[in-house]
């Protein structure tokens, strides 16, 4: 329905339709009624509430009101060019307040009606004004959106918060799935992802397998707990001897692999294999008792090979320390082709 | 049952009762001390055995402990978007009580999943009004007690209210109104829960 038409289609009619101005106050608490000279006669209440040291009815509404649509108007007149009758405009003092706004011609003489809504800013209006439901006439749906709103908030804080948690969980997840819980150290998971990721982007690293010596004897004769503890402790020892950036791995029981990424210098590398074995044969204490262990080392790296795959070294890094190993343990051995077929099968 | 239920009873209990009666409480449900999520729906049987662990627990009756849950809901600081949601429901108590045959609607268009009784309001005279709240659980009765009482005290309103009867799937509710303008209300103006709203939508 075009409320224009509606008014002063038939002015018989339409004249014939009394309404009470306080009818008008409640239907409509942010209308205005203006006359042809461009003056404010009558302001509904909550406009009004929004100017409480301005009165409003008297004041010229292009004076009061600063119209962005239609655009270039001067007189009150010009309001009725708006298509369809919507307006957009603002107050003119701060706060500066945007509306919507429908105009239409009343009968005969009488002037313009226009009625006001704040649209989308309506959430700032109630802030800057302290507006309550009253202010609002019940047909009108502001309360219902800002109720909305802020129902909506509580909620998406809510389901915000539970995205968090559900991530830290994931996070502590993931951290979990990829380390060994009794040394701290990476697990098979987290080695098998970082050489794949090596091979593939043909990076530059070393390769080393360590065996524990002797840790099956500590076991038998001192009990699992003196195992857990030597196995501590030599993920200390591993954690000393390398860097932030090298990737040391519990692979199995006393199995572990260190990832030298960005190292493949063989003389570096067989000094720390002997650095880390020397430092593994200090005794360890362990209620009262002294753990002695040593170790066995087995060497590669990424150098040797034209298209480097994990399959490969790792068999080569086995080879080399099964001849650490028959070589009379505790020592470090650099993968040769002399040693493939020399290794245990499996 | 909805989570933000037992989130509620959960919050209830540590801000009233302590953090170490929540552990208690937590313990005996079976839940980790955190608790339950706001957003996630648990089975019904988790909440009635939340409740009923609790009233043993503090050696009191269900129906008085949620009853304090319901006053819980509008004057605590924690719980303040509750307050402001319900105020909603109208611009005096007696267009609040008439909005709350539309509670259920308006709480599913924040949360879909938030099945809450149906709520009849009807008036046996002026100022004499039975609430009928229809539900598959006892027990939200009392907590509405608590949550209109301490409504019609934001409200400004002296109201009595009881809970009157109780039937396998209906509570009722007697309300009567014996002074709208008792005292001087709480303020509500709509735009003062939107603070936080404003800020976040500037970040």
């Amino acid at each position: 329905m075009n409320p224009g038409q509606e008014l002063h289609g038939g002015d018989g009619e339409a004249q014939g339709l009394p309404i009470m101005p306080e009818a008008l106050d409640r239907l409509m608490p942010m209308h205005l009624l203006l006359n042809q000279a461009g003056h404010i006669t009558r302001a509904g209440p909550s406009l009004q509430k929004l100017r409480p040291d301005q009165q409003l009815a008297g004041a010229r509404f292009l004076e009061v009101f600063e119209l962005k649509r239609p655009a270039g108007a001067t007189r009150v007149s010009d309001l009725l060019r708006a298509e369809g009758g919507r307006l957009r405009l603002t107050f003119r003092s701060c706060p500066r307040t945007g509306f919507v706004g429908l105009v239409s011609k009343l009968p005969g003489d009488a002037g313009l009606i226009v009625n006001l809504s704040f649209g989308f800013n309506v959430i700032e209006a109630v802030q800057d004004y302290a507006l309550t439901g009253a202010d609002f006439a019940a047909t009108d749906l502001a309360v219902e959106m800002l109720y909305l709103v802020e129902a909506k908030t509580a909620a998406m804080s809510e389901s915000r918060a539970l995205n968090q948690r559900l991530h830290g969980a994931k996070l502590a997840a993931e951290e979990q799935a990829y380390t060994d819980i009794l040394t701290g150290l990476s697990n098979r998971r987290a080695m098998d992802e970082v050489l794949e990721r090596l091979t593939t982007s043909a990076s530059r690293f070393g390769l080393m397998n360590l065996d524990l010596d002797f840790f099956k004897s500590v076991n038998d004769t001192l009990g699992h707990a003196a195992g857990d503890h030597v196995l501590r402790v030599v993920a200390e020892v591993l954690r000393a001897q390398t860097r932030e950036n090298d990737l040391i791995v519990r692979a199995g029981g006393d199995e572990f692999v260190l990832i030298f990424v960005g190292t493949s210098n063989l003389d570096q590398l067989c000094d720390l294999g002997r650095r880390i074995i020397a430092s593994l044969e200090e005794p360890i204490p362990f209620e009262g008792e002294v753990c002695r262990i040593s170790g066995s080392v087995g060497l590669t790296v990424s150098d040797f090979y034209t298209v480097p795959s994990v399959e490969q070294m790792m068999q080569h890094a086995d080879a080399a320390l099964y001849a650490s190993k028959r070589g009379g343990r505790g020592r470090v051995t650099v993968y040769t082709p002399e040693l493939d077929g020399m290794a245990p099968a499996g | 049952m909805h989570g933000l239920i037992n989130r509620a009873v959960q919050c209830f209990v540590r801000d009233i009762y302590g953090p170490q009666a929540w552990a208690e409480l937590a313990a005996s449900v079976g839940v980790g001390i955190e608790g339950f999520e706001a957003m996630l729906v648990y089975e019904d049987k988790v909440t009635e055995q939340l409740v009923s662990d609790l009233a043993r627990l503090r050696g009191r009756p269900a129906s008085d402990i949620l009853e304090d849950l319901g006053t819980y809901l509008v004057t605590h600081e924690n719980t303040r978007a509750i307050r402001r949601l319900l105020r909603f429901g109208g611009e005096t108590f007696l267009e609040f009580l008439y909005s709350l045959d539309d509670l259920p609607d308006r709480a599913r268009l924040a949360v879909p999943e938030l099945d809450l009784p149906q709520l009849r309001l009807s008036e046996l005279e002026p100022g004499r009004y039975i609430l009928h709240a229809s539900s598959h659980h006892i027990g939200f009765g009392a907590v509405l007690v608590g949550i209109l009482r301490a409504l019609a005290d934001d409200y400004g309103t002296l109201a009595l209210l009881e809970l009157t009867g109780e039937h396998p799937h209906e509570e009722l509710l007697a309300i009567e109104l014996l002074d709208a303008d008792f005292a001087e209300g709480n303020s509500f103006t709509l735009g003062s829960g939107l603070a936080s709203f404003s800020q976040e939508g500037a970040a």
